[in-house]
């Protein structure tokens, strides 16, 4: 497995946001995590990154511990997060968004992965110098994934990448999704469409409370009505 | 006219150091969000390395660049000692952290060296002056001037077209998503020291030509200017900061010159009446830190 996580546990004071959580994801593969609001699936993620430490458990990285490495050791290990709410460079450009996400690849590499980008995402091509504070909700959304993509990550993991979004851009974003898997890409996706991801991933995990309730492929976990409630986003 | 013209290439050449101090300040601000009250105390080491350096023979040609290297070594001794312990503790710690290190820097001087002012000749070219048409400026202003251009521009092209330049101000804007992105914290931090080092080092050439001197607490005066300045600027813009220490060295001058018989003796008491009507009507500075002017 090229990412596997084991009985990890994180706590916000002394209230435990996740709850000996395991899950993995292979080499190719499209992994969706999904669950309702404060079911914890930021705070994994978080805790898989290195933005959070985790107190218990342990995530291992293509063989090797990574549990509690600091976030750039962790994109350089081969791991990149497109965080929730996108969190782009407002005041950079477009342009240097982009350059920011490839700080860690050799210099000489970098244009060439610009190109490839301008290549997969044509909407950022023409607003390569423009502040990226200017761009529409789905195209800061493309920015996000795409300046994840400067660092060649080996495991992709996003946080809610559809958002906020209107529902034709919640299609650009699943088509980027499929299109990234139809690459090869591994991806670990969080999301609160449930029924969209489980469309698209090739397995997921159920979080609720903190915890993992099922896990299975798409189709097997779409079948469960006992699911219902965290496919419809329900609260807790 | 010709007399306010003259103040007024006089401030900004006094306004061009505190500029370049005001800089610095508004480098860490943007990175660490802290106020750096220990920035003056890069002049004092340097001005101590400069005394030594005086009196093993050295001239201003050898002492200059030594005053740079020194103060942007203090710069990361300082952060590596101190800052770095307390980078995940609250501002006000960190503020309190900036405070003790002027004390102490103050008070080692104080305690090893001798609390006695240590004096070194200025440059011979201090005092001369040239004339452009009706005009008398000094060489001393016009040499600040150009030199603090072309810090600026260097700045700039640092910022706008380098890796580092371009990590610095995408962790100015978010620090937790610059980390997330691969940027190496602990090296813009230190970087962020050393460019601030380096800017205050060049301050601190002029302002120990300018002094002919230097004491324990001889940093609190650089201080007060370059943080002064960044504040009145805009904290955390470093268009804001520039503008800042220009527009503070020009109004002591002009109103030291202007301003009749004894009331003249009261400037610094008139520039902080005016600063503290710029706080009242423009509570952020002059210009307002967007996300787009932070670093």
């Amino acid at each position: 497995m090229l990412l596997e996580v084991n009985g990890l546990t994180t706590k916000y004071g002394s209230i435990s946001a996740l709850r000996d959580v395991s899950l993995s994801v292979g080499a190719g593969e499209v992994v969706g995590l999904i669950g309702p609001n404060g079911a914890g699936k930021t705070t994994l993620l978080g805790s898989i990154a290195g933005l959070l430490s985790p107190s218990d458990g342990s995530v291992e990285f293509e063989g090797n511990s990574v549990t509690g490495h600091a976030p750039d050791k962790m994109l350089k290990a081969g791991l990149a997060l497109v965080p929730e709410h996108r969190r782009i460079f407002v005041d950079l450009t477009v342009a240097e968004n982009l350059r920011i996400g490839g700080v860690t690849v050799p210099k000489s590499d970098r244009a060439g992965l610009l190109d490839e980008m301008a290549e997969l995402f044509p909407v950022l091509r023409d607003k390569w110098d423009t502040p990226a504070g200017f761009l529409s909700g789905g195209e800061a959304q493309q920015l996000a994934i795409a300046r994840a993509l400067m660092s060649r990550p080996t495991l992709l993991m996003m946080d809610e990448p559809s958002l906020g979004l209107a529902p034709v851009l919640v299609d650009v974003v699943f088509d980027l999704i499929e299109h990234l898997r139809d690459q090869g890409r591994t991806l670990l996706v969080v999301e609160q469409n449930a029924t969209r991801m489980l469309e698209v991933a090739d397995r997921a995990y159920v979080l609720r409370s903190g915890s993992v309730v099922a896990e299975g492929s798409g189709a097997d976990l779409r079948s469960r009505s006992d699911l219902f409630d965290t496919f419809v986003g329900g609260a807790e | 006219m010709t007399e306010l013209i003259q103040n007024v290439i006089d401030g900004l050449g006094r306004g061009s150091i505190y500029a370049l101090l005001a800089l610095g300040v508004a480098v860490i601000f943007g990175v660490m969000h802290l106020l750096n009250f220990a920035h003056g105390e890069l002049i004092t080491v340097s001005g101590y390395a400069a005394y030594a350096a005086f009196s093993t023979g050295w001239s201003w040609y050898l002492v200059a660049p030594l005053v740079i290297v020194v103060s942007i070594l203090t710069s990361l001794v300082i952060e590596r000692v101190a800052f770095s312990r307390v980078r995940n503790a609250s501002s006000f710690t960190q503020l309190l952290t900036s405070f003790g290190i002027h004390f102490l820097v103050s008070a080692m001087f104080v305690m090893y060296v001798g609390a006695r002012v240590k004096t070194f000749s200025e440059p011979s070219w201090i005092s001369d002056t040239t004339a452009i048409g009706p005009i008398t400026v000094e060489v001393f202003d016009l040499v600040v001037i150009a030199v603090t251009a072309v810090t600026l521009a260097a700045t700039v092209v640092i910022l706008q077209k380098t890796m580092f330049g371009l990590a610095l101000r995408a962790a100015a804007a978010d620090f937790d998503t610059a980390r997330l992105m691969g940027v190496d914290s602990d090296r813009v931090i230190r970087g962020a020291f050393a460019l601030s080092g380096a800017l205050a080092g060049i301050a601190g050439i002029f302002w120990l030509m300018r002094a002919g001197n230097t004491a324990p607490s001889s940093g609190i005066d650089p201080m007060l200017k370059g943080v002064l300045a960044a504040l009145i600027g805009g904290l955390g813009s470093l268009r804001g900061a520039v503008l800042g220490g220009l527009a503070l060295g020009v109004a002591e001058v002009v109103l030291r010159s202007q301003l009749p018989g004894t009331a003249a003796a009261l400037t610094d008491g008139v520039v902080f009446a005016l600063i503290a009507l710029l706080f009242i009507f423009r509570p952020q500075g002059l210009i307002t830190v967007s996300h787009a002017e932070r670093v």
